[in-house]
């Protein structure tokens, strides 16, 4: 308690730049604790990068399933044998995103780690899975808002012209969709980089874990967590400058 | 292919949406190098007749030959028989994140193969003949409506088709834009295309058709050259009709 005040008087009597100098040794710089914070880093990158690529492989093959079924729910039933296999596919997809969304990223990450993969100690591997597989349901519906958000002519336009219905997809649709649910689409991997920081419930040494290792060290707060929350805002604000260059560049096409 | 042989032959089609009937037995033959021209009160079907030839609305029942094949066959390979048909609609449907140059290459270099250079060569011939090169590189929503509708018929045209279905293809423009568009079409016409035109313009429908299809209740009421339409109609709903638009 002395011991307190007598560094808040220290602090006011203008000597805390000194203070905060000190404090920032103490955290990062002595015994070598800043590669903590480094390796922490470079978890919680591998873990965001990886679960945002099978995020979007998974939202993109869950949505496309969706929205075929949606787009052909009228007049497909043509070919009887593929529309049942959509329907079957349709199912499976539904009752992904139901439990998915329905349930906290927590327990989720939990449930693979311990249940699932309990013979497994590739935390990042693990941690990725989770979160990707979670990111993947809210990819989906992303992109099949942005899928059924594109006017139905520009279908019949792709399919007047003789292309098929994967290849009006891919050339007509999805781009222009992909255009679309672009802001939607960064929001989600905000939410993902910033949702790893409870990997430490899985004993995975992210950003996060690595700051409240040396507050749990060195007995002092302030520091290593302010310190890592500047990190995350700086990887966010990168993310949403990257983003607003790429949705002007794709913006050209339509001043 | 003989030419005393239609290009499309259609027999009892039937279109129904639950309880409507769209189209209620609605046959025809369609001729090359014919212009037909489909009028009709809005709700007579004319649309979906034109939809259900190139299979965009799939028919309840009847048949659709084109070239000798039934298009209504589930097995057909409709894809492949769409690129011989092009079609052009009211809304344009121009695809808004390319160029102009690129939404006419597009499909002539996936489906058929064409090289960029051969693709684009096509494409800027027939952007002189509707007087639209110096677009060639503006996006669709740089264009005007007429523009924009002059671009989907080349669009179409450089599939090559063998017949151009257009689905009142001026019916969003604003009136100054009509003509540029009609004048496109009647080129074409001159130039031996097949077409099935849906329009309310009854005089495109006079000069340029050379055959008229007057729609209404989902069937065929009354078909024959522009001058038995409009100067010797027979049935009473005809004339009604043309005592409203003329």
């Amino acid at each position: 308690m002395q011991f307190m005040i007598n560094l808040s008087l220290l602090a006011a009597s203008g000597g805390w730049w000194d203070k905060v100098k000190a404090d920032f040794a103490l955290n990062f710089i002595q015994a070598s604790r800043w590669k903590l914070i480094v390796s922490g880093l470079g978890v919680t990158v591998k873990v965001t990068l990886l679960a945002m690529v099978l995020g979007l492989v998974l939202g993109v093959v869950v949505a496309a399933v969706r929205s075929s079924y949606d787009l052909q729910k009228d007049e497909a039933k043509k070919n009887k044998a593929s529309w049942v296999i959509l329907s079957i596919f349709n199912v499976i997809c539904k009752i992904y995103l139901t439990v998915i969304r329905g349930t906290p990223v927590v327990i989720q990450l939990l449930i693979i780690y311990f249940i699932i993969f309990a013979a497994s100690d590739n935390g990042v591997m693990i941690a990725s899975l989770a979160f990707g597989i979670n990111s993947g349901a809210y990819v989906a519906e992303i992109f099949r808002s942005g899928i059924m958000s594109i006017d139905k002519g520009q279908m019949e336009a792709g399919r007047s012209l003789g292309f098929n219905y994967m290849q009006t997809m891919r050339y007509i649709i999805i781009p222009q969709a992909f255009k679309n649910v672009l802001p939607a689409l960064a929001n989600e991997f905000i939410a993902l980089l910033k949702e790893t920081s409870v990997s430490g419930y899985v004993a995975i040494q992210d950003l996060t874990r690595a700051g409240n290792i040396i507050r749990a060290k060195t007995y002092s707060a302030y520091m290593p967590l302010i310190g890592v929350a500047v990190i995350y805002l700086a990887m966010v604000m990168a993310l949403t400058a990257g983003v607003s260059r790429l949705e002007r560049r794709l913006r050209n096409s339509d001043h | 292919m003989t030419t005393n042989e239609p290009l499309i032959k259609v027999t009892d089609l039937k279109k129904h949406f639950g309880d409507i009937k769209a189209l209620d037995g609605v046959s025809a033959e369609i001729y090359k190098g014919e212009v037909v021209v489909v009028i009709g009160p809005s709700g007579s079907g004319k649309s979906t007749f034109l939809r259900c030839l190139n299979r965009l609305e799939a028919p309840t029942g009847g048949t659709i030959l084109f070239e000798n094949e039934d298009i209504t066959d589930k097995k057909c390979d409709i894809d492949r028989h769409r690129q011989k048909m092009g079609m052009v609609f009211q809304h344009f449907n121009l695809f808004p994140h390319m160029t102009v140059l690129k939404n006419m290459t597009i499909a002539p270099m996936k489906l058929k193969g064409l090289s960029e250079e051969q693709a684009k060569a096509e494409a800027m011939e027939l952007l002189r003949k509707v007087g639209l090169e110096d677009r060639a590189e503006a996006y669709p929503s740089q264009l005007s409506g007429g523009q924009k509708q002059r671009i989907a018929i080349v669009r179409a045209l450089c599939m090559q088709p063998d017949v151009m279905l257009f689905d009142e293809p001026t019916s969003a423009l604003d009136p100054e834009m009509v003509g540029e568009v009609l004048e496109v079409m009647k080129t074409l016409a001159l130039e031996g295309m097949t077409m099935v035109v849906v329009t309310h313009e009854m005089g495109f429908a006079r000069e340029v058709g050379s055959r008229v299809i007057f729609m209404d209740g989902g069937v065929i009421v009354e078909e024959g050259t522009p001058a038995e339409i409009f100067d010797h109609s027979k049935s009473d709903r005809l004339k009604s009709f043309l005592a409203k638009v003329l």
